[in-house]
């Protein structure tokens, strides 16, 4: 220390200022005109002083993000817990008449959601990633891929309810006008899904190296076998994460599912005919109609009967959702982790 | 002694409108190290990449003039690139196994490509013999599951040329093959080519005069005349006399360092 601000007090001599408190291009103070003069440590003090305040910001923000996440679960499930069972996993709402007993159940919703997300996701994985090897592999500048690209930007900003009444209309021409079914809302969440597809998967083929296209070739394959056996292998989990995001960005949607597909009591498994109901579509249903009525005190004493249980109901079909995302998600990332060689042991 | 095992007349490679090279002819000697030398942009990786039609890859690029293997015109009208690359491997500057695929499905990744039946017994026996060829069998044999971009640099330059000669190439063309590597990694590479001679015609692009000096038996000297025009031949000979006493002053000026 004390050879330190020996040191120091000869720069400050020389130029006024010691070296480490001068910035490139200042110019030299002197003794006279030099107010403060900063020691090592005051400076440092400064210095730790700003890093702890950083730190707190950095910290504090990572928390506000954290926060909604766990509410949004934590409400759901604490809410949704109450109607959660077996009977309500199997029953749909056929015959449940106000807040009276027996309550009814998600099956149909359930059922309906799993089949329109997975025809959807059947129609447009395959599409959205061909389309994407086109535009990466095939076609890089020409321009129908750059048409493609433009397009794909262009419908992803298409608000949901416009690809709703979309398919609603598309179906009314096609075959008669108030055509309503699962297809209409599969045909619905495929204009949603195709833009998340193609981008996502577009990053994905894009981001594997040229070098390794080179390599392959070079060891003879031709171009469909390295598009194969080394671009889709090596883009595959990215492949993965661009159907997971597609299942995330339609398996939520209400409004396009209620025009196209429609609301319903009775589980209906033909995608082709007659109404299919969403777990949307049941939230946002039971939520709206409130208060359920209940018979006379009287009665209601010989039958239970539950005021709340329209929204009951929602939040716990609510949860039943978050956890469907959340096993999608699960099983995503495990099918990608399992198909690299890298994690295979023998 | 040996016979000439490519056979390169009047070669011209463009990029579009622009000419790479320039009238090339050349003779590569078989079973021996041929080193191509020269000035950065005057053209060797490009005509090294003509060697096995790698160059039309990429877009607008084309080529005039033809190479010969064995008698047979790689750039006849009825023949597959794919064939010709099946028979002249590769190795790149940077080392680059297949990240999705085990030490193991890289060595055999080539034959897979193809169609070649490397299943069970016969895929293990070709996988050895490719690692043993490439000095890596032993540093891998109790990981061949694992991946290949596991491996430190010098081992996946290795498994790479491992990964070439898998196929039983008839040539081996090396662009740089050891710019990216420490100086041991890059002794083990020397070490390798100097093995592999025996059995490959072994074609290496090398920016370290050194090297080429060390390895090579046949050396061939690049240059291009200004920038922008297309690169060229300017000689090429037995490697002890390009580097003792070139005929052209400047292969002699660019040996001993007064360019590049």
């Amino acid at each position: 220390m004390s050879l330190l601000t020996l040191n120091s007090s000869a720069t400050k001599a020389r130029e006024g200022k010691h070296w480490f408190a001068r910035t490139p291009h200042e110019m030299p103070e002197t003794e006279e005109t030099g107010k403060t003069v900063a020691t090592i440590e005051s400076l440092s003090r400064r210095r730790k002083l700003r890093s702890l305040l950083m730190n707190c910001v950095v910290v504090v923000s990572a928390c506000v993000v954290v926060i909604p996440v766990i509410s949004i679960f934590w409400t759901a499930l604490t809410r949704g817990i109450a109607q959660l069972s077996p009977y309500f996993l199997t029953h749909n709402m056929r015959g449940i008449v106000g807040g009276t007993y027996p309550y009814g159940g998600i099956f149909h919703a359930i059922s309906g959601t799993v089949e329109i997300t997975g025809v959807t996701m059947l129609i447009c994985a395959p599409l959205g990633i061909f389309a994407a090897i086109y535009i990466n592999e095939y076609a890089r500048r020409s321009r129908l891929s750059r048409l493609v690209v433009s397009a794909v930007n262009i419908m992803s900003g298409i608000p949901s309810i416009l690809a709703g009444l979309f398919a609603y209309a598309l179906f009314s021409l096609l075959s008669g006008v108030g055509t309503i079914n699962g297809f209409v809302g599969v045909v619905a969440l495929a204009v949603l899904a195709l833009p998340t597809v193609i981008k996502t998967s577009l990053e994905a083929v894009s981001r594997v190296p040229d070098t390794l296209r080179e390599s392959a070739l070079a060891l003879g394959a031709s171009r469909s076998v390295m598009i194969r056996k080394v671009v889709l292998r090596t883009a595959l989990p990215g492949l993965v994460s661009a159907v997971i995001l597609a299942i995330a960005r339609i398996i939520g949607e209400t409004a396009p599912l209620m025009i196209a597909a429609g609301i319903v009591d009775n589980t209906n498994f033909n995608l082709f005919s007659g109404r299919m109901m969403t777990l949307p579509a049941y939230i946002y249903n039971e939520y709206s109609q409130g208060l359920a009525t209940c018979p006379t005190a009287h009665v209601a004493s010989l039958m239970p009967c539950d005021p709340q249980i329209r929204i009951e109901r929602a939040w716990a079909a609510a949860l039943v959702l978050i956890l469907l995302v959340a096993v999608f998600n699960a099983v995503g990332h495990w099918v990608a982790r399992r198909s690299m060689a890298g994690s295979r042991h023998s | 002694m040996n016979e000439n095992e490519l056979t390169i007349r009047n070669l011209n490679a463009y990029y579009g409108g622009f000419q790479a090279i320039s009238n090339v002819n050349m003779n590569i000697p078989a079973k021996e190290v041929t080193a191509f030398i020269g000035p950065s942009g005057c053209g060797k990786s490009t005509f090294l990449r003509t060697l096995n039609r790698m160059h039309e890859e990429i877009e607008g690029a084309r080529v005039e003039g033809s190479i010969e293997l064995e008698g047979q015109d790689l750039y006849a009208h009825a023949l597959n690139p794919a064939a010709v690359r099946r028979h002249i491997g590769m190795v790149f500057q940077h080392p680059n196994p297949f990240p999705s695929m085990s030490i193991r499905d890289n060595v055999l990744s080539g034959l897979r490509f193809n169609s070649i039946s490397c299943k069970g017994e016969a895929g293990d026996d070709i996988v050895e013999w490719a690692l043993r060829s490439a000095n890596l069998w032993d540093e891998v044999k109790d990981r061949l599951n694992k991946p290949g971009v596991g491996l430190s640099g010098g081992q996946q330059q290795r498994l790479c040329i491992a990964r070439a000669i898998a196929l039983k190439p008839e040539v081996l063309l090396m662009d740089e093959p050891c710019s990216a590597l420490d100086p041991i990694s890059t002794r083990a590479i020397e070490d390798l080519i100097l093995e592999l001679k025996q059995s490959y015609t072994i074609v290496i692009v090398t920016h370290n005069m050194q090297q080429a000096a060390r390895i090579s038996q046949k050396t061939a000297f690049f240059n291009l005349t200004a920038v922008g025009e297309p690169g060229h031949l300017v000689e090429m000979g037995d490697t002890e006399a390009m580097f003792s006493h070139p005929n052209m002053p400047q292969t002699k000026s660019y040996i001993s360092g007064q360019f590049g």
